[in-house]
């Protein structure tokens, strides 16, 4: 725990205008460079000593970053657009009604009214271990500490893990993967645009990074195409308390239905897996099915599939299992009502 | 740092004038010297010059005045506030966004003062519980709210608690007693007191829509 009254340790300040000096400053300062939105996510790092950068670039100067316009045939939120803001936008609360419920979940009020869509999607791993400076594989040592006998990990990974067994904290993640989103990312050779899903790595890819973004990246913008405008959305988090905790595992999905049977469907997951997961499988598998209790109780069993469970995290495998069968069956519900 | 430089030339001047010049110029650098806080000033904005680079001396907007202070880069507003400005009705309780006793309002939007930088609030409205009594004294309805109900136990959360209301009340005027309890849900109380304290800030919603 931080020393409270503490100051965090000193580092040099910049706050770009715009996004080409922001990319000048990150190209200048190297592996010594810090990007900053909200801050809620760094400003544990920097107090409690883990992570001391020498440059902070703060992003929360440049307007452009901040803005939601409409692109296309759909919407692109920028990096720096706050959760509160998402969840208030008109259009997307008609339009995409998965990712302001996303938003919502997260975290308190205040941390939403400063925590950005641009740092939900980028922030680091909860595990406790990891953050509170543990010489883990994450940290660039050689050991899990949350993966041996005696080890806490009652929040940690089911699927995927490979050394690492933390998960990915964003609640906005699954929704965006879901809703097909594009993240936009301006790297010092140009902008590069990628599936959301892709966005997301996992331990195996390389462990000691969440994201696909590499030291002097930006990622500037999300964009949300048409694809699911509309659907019928399911969203589910489920916290040992209502406020202010991460997930211990969420569930995102959209469905579009015809004549009680199921056309099109994307579910994705987040808590579960060493990043977050989309169902692909569970996707595929229940395309051509009627909406009901037993596809539901298919599309459960077949989600757990390959789960491995450590000594604490048991109880994941049937909360998965219960919360892809409300995906299936409470879109259902709802259409229903 | 400027010391040692403005040391220097008088330093060599020294060894290469008359008695007379030489007594002229340690009465001039005295005057320097007692001057040089201004040379501290105009240096950092000489690296301001650089892109993105930052002053230390901003001009903050608190409760409707202009207040000039010395920030450090890592500052957050929470030490501002507390440290500099002398407001210490805003408590800092965990010191990392997770107790809500640091709220304070920027543009009327609830924050947490111990998770932001100084820096980053430079040219914006900046509320804290000092400042919602009016000049008169009078206090801000959701304040006579808390005395008209007695909504707190020790109180130490009670200026983020009034602050998270007023800010979250400017959004919804009118809620019900789960929508304010939503509303204000970043925020926590050790005594264990939320029955109350929404009672009291139910009421405070009422002083207002009253006012």
């Amino acid at each position: 725990m931080a020393v409270i009254r503490d100051v965090i340790p000193t580092f040099e300040l910049f706050q770009p205008v715009t996004i080409e000096d922001a990319l000048a400053l990150l190209a200048r300062h190297g592996a010594e460079a810090w990007v900053l939105a909200g801050g809620l996510d760094s400003f544990d790092w920097f107090a409690d000593r883990i992570k001391r950068p020498a440059a902070v670039i703060d992003l929360s100067q440049i307007k452009e970053l901040s803005e939601v316009r409409s692109v296309g045939d759909g919407l692109e939120i920028g990096a720096m657009t706050t959760l509160t803001e998402v969840v208030r936008h008109p259009i997307v609360r008609e339009k995409y009604g998965l990712l302001p419920e996303a938003a919502e979940a997260v975290a308190s009020p205040q941390i939403r009214n400063q925590g950005t869509i641009g740092g939900n999607v980028s922030q680091d791993a909860r595990c406790w271990y990891y953050r509170a400076g543990w010489p883990c594989y994450r940290a660039g040592g050689n050991i899990c500490y949350a993966d041996t006998p005696t080890g806490m990990n009652r929040e940690h990974a089911i699927l995927d893990a490979d050394r690492c067994v933390a998960v990915n904290p964003s609640d906005t993640a699954p929704a965006l993967i879901v809703l097909d989103a594009k993240m936009v990312i301006r790297t010092p050779r140009g902008e590069r645009v990628v599936n959301a899903e892709d966005y997301f790595i996992g331990p195996g890819t390389d462990i000691t990074r969440m994201t696909i973004l590499r030291p002097g990246d930006l990622l500037t913008a999300i964009r949300i195409p048409s694809t699911w405008a509309g659907a019928q959305f399911y969203f589910e988090k489920v916290r040992d308390r209502n406020v202010w905790d991460f997930a211990l595992v969420n569930v995102a999905s959209a469905m579009v239905t015809s004549g009680g049977k199921i056309e099109r469907l994307r579910l994705a997951m987040n808590g579960v897996a060493a990043h977050p997961l989309r169902l692909k499988t569970v996707e595929t598998a229940v395309l051509g099915k009627p909406r009901n209790e037993e596809t539901a109780e298919f599309a459960g069993k077949l989600a757990i599939q390959g789960a491995k469970p450590l000594q604490s995290n048991g109880y994941k495998v049937p909360l998965m299992r219960n919360l892809v069968k409300r995906a299936i069956r409470g879109v259902v519900g709802e259409e229903a009502a | 740092m400027s010391d040692n430089e403005l040391a220097d030339p008088r330093i060599s001047a020294e060894k290469s004038v008359s008695r007379r010049n030489f007594i002229k110029i340690v009465i001039a650098s005295g005057a320097v010297s007692s001057t040089s806080y201004l040379f501290r000033v105009s240096i950092p904005l000489a690296q301001a010059s650089a892109p993105g680079a930052v002053e230390r001396l901003i001009t903050l907007t608190v409760n409707g005045q202009q207040r000039r202070v010395d920030v450090m880069k890592q500052e957050t507003l929470a030490m501002t506030l507390r440290y500099k400005l002398g407001l210490t009705g805003t408590k800092i309780g965990c010191d990392r966004a997770e107790c809500g006793a640091c709220t304070v309002l920027i543009d009327d939007v609830p924050h947490y003062s111990c998770s932001m930088l100084t820096h980053t609030v430079r040219g914006k409205k900046i509320v804290t519980i000092e400042g919602l009594a009016g000049a008169d004294g009078k206090l801000h309805p959701v304040q006579q709210g808390v005395i008209d109900e007695q909504g707190f136990q020790c109180a130490f959360c009670m200026p983020g608690f009034v602050m998270a209301t007023v800010g979250f009340l400017k959004t919804n005027p009118n809620p019900t007693r789960a929508e304010l309890a939503q509303g204000i849900s970043g925020n926590l109380c050790r005594c264990q007191d939320y029955d109350k304290i929404l009672t009291a800030m139910m009421r405070g919603a009422e002083n207002m829509r009253k006012a």
